[in-house]
């Protein structure tokens, strides 16, 4: 069980070759030995989504997943969320809206927004407001989340 | 702004080169004797370098509390590692240090502990029972109070009784602890990091526990996930990973799982208050008599009695209330051990204090508005003396004007329109009612801070606090103060906490003083570097006058002509290199410290409206609406001061209806899991209205602030339970929180058999 296992995994569009056991998270995996951060981790039981980041498309919460499982997907964390040094919408949008406090929860939210509203920036107001109730927050009390994530969809929806 | 770019550094992100990972083996049992405890598999596990059990470390004591004025607590403080006895499930019991984190856990798990058990003692209500030969579990009865409550219950016109229980929940961060200690024998600097809230009381405490120089400790602040009095008390693995650092040599790094965290971190609020109240035909308030029972858990924490304390200091809320009696008994439970958790003792309180007022209402036949106009303190009063006191000072009340809070939060919330419509509702055969709350707060505890503004040579200001930010935007409200005062670009401000060894003393973040403590002496500091940018300028301009001169904008000109002579903050600070100020007859440096000391706290208070449905099927209930609104004397950053109000209301619903720690009858924790502990997704909140007013400044600040922090989580419970008992269309229905579908389903069977009785 302890035996490690050599894998690549493509987080951001950049190879990582790291060494792990089976049984280590794809979070801790990204923390630990690719060391990007910025994915934190709250529950490790996939209830509170902190460390949400996208797989394939798909946001995941990377305490449920080993890395093993991960590989040959393509992984996208909070660090590649901006392009070419430039925020992405819902990034502006947290800090304009004041969306964060302590800011733990902000790289789960912000790749749970992102995973939905890169596909499709039209989801209803129900819509965004179920989405966003799958994680949680324990400082903001949602208000500004939500207002932020609506005006990024606004911003997103022009482009 | 890093942390949206994923550049946050919470305490997991701290590492250093061979460092250790420390796992704690933690009691399985409610109460019991250690009878022995086997760590050889440990020992011999791939990657474990240590197992400590309490024997290694004998020689440090147990972890004490703050200065109070409560005697003989002492005995019931815990030791770092369980000595004989194991008082709660979650106790450290042994530490467990290895090569990663995984090894680590992979070891604790192989160290077995053989327990005796013993009957766990789970609730409050019971008679005290023994803590230790000698000690029962009632360590201090906490009495307050003022003028003849006997006579004035001689002579009431009525007198109202309620039995009423807060549930125990607690702050919950959503980044549970982490503590990393290092040492460098080349310095002698022992240095703990990922450590907050009161960084100097912290350090002291450590440096006392581990019997070094308080100046050869060094605490370092990174992000925080979330504070909320939980956080930055020192607990047993701070200065477990502190021992170890010294002792192995190597830097050692401590990170809490959820479950740990549940059962490990400080618990709160759970009170259980038998009150009385004497009232007149009016239903003006003679005299209350409260006996509470606080179930602290298994030990007294760095917080001493300090819940019980406010508990009983604020129970009488903003109202007059001429005769007052208050016994809090404060009693040990095998549970996890409590502490504070935003605003501390007047959740609580404001539960009871507000339920009181509904109940006299109803008692008296009024509205439920109209009692709390008749009893509040009126603005003329101003400043009150409560005759009680908190935090061993008189309580006096500074400044404020409820009835006219009142009047606004009636008005902003509609509160005629909102009777009607759930009345109108009701008819239609909805469950749903509405609410109200009003309570007093305090903040600004001080003593006093300190704080060192300086200007270096490109006019970036540095503002060295000895403030913790816990998230809640303090380096931004401190930048603001600071550039306000100096005359100066907040974005050209950098604001240091967090760090002991770049101040000599300070009390940190909590208890709402921040921005009152350290913002006042940000005021007085920025102040003093204004002046003397100003006097240097006047040299330079060879102006005798300073008086005619203005700093604005980081620029000292001329009032008036902004475009005439001038010199900028950058060349001042140039100019006060050291060998320019001397031949100049200045004090090297543009720079200046501002203490601000104050003895009493200041009162903010606030009013909550809730509008709730009832799911008669599920027992669910819906707060559909909620006005939260609160006078800060002066908002120095509404956005932010909302946010603190957003933030703590939701919180507060938490606590009201769905947040609980429950036990199974031998002591063993149910809700140990989010799925177990259910803290409120976006999906419970409600449209949330807040109101932030401004009407009564400070006068014991010379910014007119007082602390936001608190201030949306204090009626939350009492507001919500008032409009429950509306829809209920029965004052005194809801006893307990928080309100969940099951005790809500008794409540209605129960007045249903009354119904189904009363129609026989």
């Amino acid at each position: 069980m302890t035996a490690k296992l050599d894998i690549v995994l493509s987080v951001n569009g950049r190879n990582y070759e790291v060494r792990v056991e089976p049984r280590r998270t794809l979070v801790d995996t990204l923390r630990d030995q690719c060391g990007l951060t910025g994915t934190n981790s709250g529950c490790e039981h996939g209830v509170c989504g902190t460390c949400t980041v996208i797989v394939d498309g798909e946001p995941v919460r990377s305490c449920l997943m080993f890395a093993v499982q991960a590989q040959g997907s393509q992984i996208r964390t909070i660090e590649g969320l901006s392009e070419k040094g430039r925020l992405h919408p819902l990034q502006r949008a947290f800090i304009e809206h004041h969306g964060l406090q302590c800011g733990f929860c902000t790289p789960g939210f912000l790749m749970l927004a992102a995973s939905c509203l890169d596909h499709d920036p039209h989801l209803s107001d129900d819509e965004l407001r179920a989405l966003l109730s799958s994680n949680l927050c324990r400082c903001t009390g949602y208000q500004n989340i939500l207002k932020a994530v609506r005006a990024a969809a606004v911003e997103m929806r022009s482009q | 702004m890093p942390i949206v770019k994923g550049c946050g550094r919470y305490a997991a992100s701290i590492s250093f080169p061979h460092q250790l990972h420390m796992r704690i083996v933690r009691s399985t049992h409610a109460h019991g004797r250690i009878a022995s405890i086997d760590a050889s598999k440990a020992l011999a596990a791939p990657g474990c370098v240590a197992v400590w059990t309490a024997s290694d470390v004998a020689e440090i004591p147990p972890i004490e509390f703050r200065a109070t004025e409560i005697q003989g607590l002492e005995p019931y403080r815990q030791s770092i590692l369980a000595k004989t006895h194991v008082r709660y499930v979650g106790e450290p019991i042994a530490a467990v240090f290895a090569e990663d984190d995984y090894q680590a856990e992979d070891a604790a798990d192989l160290v077995t502990v053989a327990i005796e058990e013993l009957p766990a003692l789970l609730s409050a209500d019971q008679p005290p029972a023994q803590f230790a030969p000698g000690y029962s579990t009632e360590p201090v009865i906490v009495r307050k109070g003022y003028g003849d409550v006997d006579a004035a219950f001689r002579t009431a016109h009525a007198v109202v009784e309620l039995d009423l229980r807060i549930g125990r929940h607690s702050g919950v961060p959503l980044e549970a602890r982490g503590a990393i200690a290092r040492y460098d024998p080349v310095r002698d600097v022992l240095e703990l990091h990922a450590a907050t809230k009161r960084p100097h009381p912290g350090r002291d405490l450590l440096a006392r526990m581990l019997g070094r120089s308080p100046l050869s400790i060094h605490l370092y602040e990174c992000h925080i996930g979330g504070g909320f009095g939980i956080r930055g008390e020192i607990y047993p693995e701070d200065v477990l990973v502190c021992a170890a650092a010294l002792r192995l040599a190597r830097p050692i790094k401590w990170i809490e799982d959820r479950r740990e965290h549940l059962m490990a971190a400080n618990h709160s609020r759970q009170q259980h208050h038998l009150l009385r109240v004497a009232v007149d035909r009016e239903g003006h308030v003679l005299a209350i008599d409260d006996m509470f029972f606080h179930d602290q858990g298994a030990y007294v924490r760095t917080a001493g009695a300090r819940v019980v304390e406010w508990t009983a200091s604020m129970l009488p809320g903003p109202y007059r209330v001429p005769a007052y009696r208050v016994a809090g008994h404060f009693r040990l439970t095998n549970k996890t051990p409590a502490g504070t958790y935003r605003s501390p003792g007047r959740y609580e309180s404001t539960f009871v204090c507000e339920q009181m007022m509904d109940a006299i209402a109803a008692r008296i036949g009024i509205d439920r508005v109209e009692v709390r106009r008749r009893n509040l303190i009126a603005g003329d009063d101003m400043p009150y003396r409560r005759q009680l006191s908190g935090n061993e000072a008189e309580m006096v009340l500074d400044s404020g004007d409820y009835g006219l809070l009142l009047d606004k939060v009636l008005d902003r919330g509609g509160w005629q329109g909102l009777v009607g419509e759930v009345a109108r509702r009701r008819a239609a055969g909805e469950t749903v009612g509405v609410g109200i709350a009003c309570f007093l707060e305090k903040s600004g505890l001080g003593p006093v801070d300190a704080v060192r503004v300086k200007v270096d040579p490109t006019g970036t200001v540095e503002v060295v606090t000895s403030s913790a930010s816990l998230g809640q935007g303090v380096e931004t409200v401190i930048a603001q103060i600071c550039a306000d005062a100096l005359g100066h670009d907040y974005r050209k401000v950098r604001v240091v906490h967090g760090r002991t060894d770049l101040m000599d003393y300070g009390f940190g973040a909590h208890a709402g003083r921040a921005t009152v403590m350290t913002g006042s002496a940000t005021h007085i500091a920025a102040l003093k570097v204004r002046a003397k940018a100003i006097a240097v300028a006047a040299r330079h301009l060879q102006e005798t006058d300073p008086g005619v001169l203005d700093l604005v904008e980081g620029k000292v000109a001329y009032k008036g002509r902004p475009d005439g002579p001038s010199m900028t903050l950058a060349e001042i600070a140039n100019a006060l290199t050291p060998t320019a100020a001397i031949a100049k007859g200045f004090e090297p440096g543009l720079a200046a410290e501002g203490v601000f000391a104050c003895d009493h706290m200041t009162y903010p208070y606030g009013a909550h409206i809730a509008v709730v449905s009832i799911d008669r099927e599920t027992g669910g209930v819906r707060v559909e609406h909620y006005l939260a609104a609160y006078d800060v004397g002066v908002a120095i950053n509404p956005m932010l001061v909302e946010g603190q109000i957003a933030g703590s209301m939701v919180q507060g619903l938490g606590g009201a209806l769905f947040e609980e720690f429950l036990y199974d009858p031998d002591g063993t924790p149910l809700c140990l899991t989010f799925s177990d502990y259910l803290m409120p997704t976006l999906a419970e909140v409600p449209d949330l209205d807040v109101l932030v007013t401004e009407d009564a400044p400070s006068p014991l600040n010379p910014l007119g602030v007082k602390g936001a922090g608190e201030s949306g989580i204090t009626g939350v419970g009492a507001a919500i339970a008032s409009a429950v008992n509306d829809a209920l269309g029965l004052p005194g229905a809801v006893k307990e929180l928080p309100i969940t579908p099951r005790r809500l389903r008794e409540i209605m069977a129960k007045v249903a058999s009354l119904d189904a009785a009363a129609s026989l």
